[in-house]
């Protein structure tokens, strides 16, 4: 059974740069005994917490994405509550369903789109330059048309 | 029917509802645009949901900066009547929020 996880954790701020890392090589020893594997590690460094949590202001938040069963998160989940002092929060959230509908949606609209677009006689894809600029220029995809953006 | 419009009518004159929160972004005040025109012409912007409009199919809870918008000061979730969010997007936002609370990246109280 493949299924995709996150896994979310915050390190306490007393600890330091090899606790974290270990840390990472601990889990990665679980998921590859276990036969899974890690996808992806993100570590955001240290941010501020929104609320105290026991006496920390701040924590350290790393990000795994793991592929591999559900044997897997408990395991982890099981390891990660019995450090208090060392992992102050995490969290496991399972993602492939939810990305599957994602994918689903994203493709049914940019399909919706073409077809729209080709009835109109335009050429399938937005070019660029054209339509309009995104308010806030973040790096969303702008492909799709907006057609009634008169309605604020 | 006649009795929603009327609720509409009385949240905006006593300016206590939605209009006076002032969230910036997809909010407006109620949105009895039209349909009561003869009466009492108002004009309110039409609520349209963000997600949609903005085409944002996942709303993700490590998102923070997608989120905070929807948490106002006493960092209670904004509801739908003020936000104007549809029912779908309400209930994704409200996982993806409750998730952010426990990883601690948006409060759960203001103190």
């Amino acid at each position: 059974m493949n299924r995709k996880y996150e896994l979310v954790y915050v390190v306490s701020p007393d600890s330091t740069e090899e606790q974290v890392t270990e840390l990472h090589t601990q889990i990665e020893g679980i998921v590859t005994r276990m036969g899974g594997t890690i996808e992806k590690t993100e570590n955001w460094g240290r941010r501020k917490l929104a609320y105290v949590i026991g006496r920390h202001k701040e924590g350290t938040y790393v990000i795994e994405v793991i592929v591999g069963s559900g044997e897997i998160m408990k395991e982890i989940d099981r390891r990660l509550k019995v450090i208090p002092d060392v992992v102050i929060r995490h969290l496991v959230v399972r993602v492939d369903e939810d990305e599957k509908i994602v994918e689903r949606a994203r493709g049914l609209r940019t399909k919706t789109s073409q077809r729209r677009r080709l009835a109109r006689g335009l050429p399938a894809d937005r070019l660029p330059g054209e339509g309009q600029r995104d308010s806030d220029g973040d790096d969303r995809d702008d492909r799709f048309d907006m057609g009634g953006e008169d309605m604020r | 029917m006649n009795g929603s419009k009327r609720s509409f009518g009385s949240g905006g004159s006593s300016s206590g509802g939605g209009g006076s929160r002032g969230r910036a972004g997809a909010a407006g005040a109620a949105g009895a645009a039209g349909k009561d025109g003869q009466r009492r012409p108002m004009f309110r912007r039409r609520k349209v949901c963000k997600f949609c409009s903005d085409k944002i199919d996942d709303i993700n809870y490590k998102d923070v900066k997608l989120l905070m918008p929807f948490v106002p000061e006493r960092a209670k979730i904004l509801p739908r009547r003020i936000s104007g969010t549809c029912a779908k997007h309400q209930r994704k936002l409200r996982t993806a929020l409750m998730r952010a609370r426990q990883l601690a990246l948006i409060p759960y109280t203001s103190e």
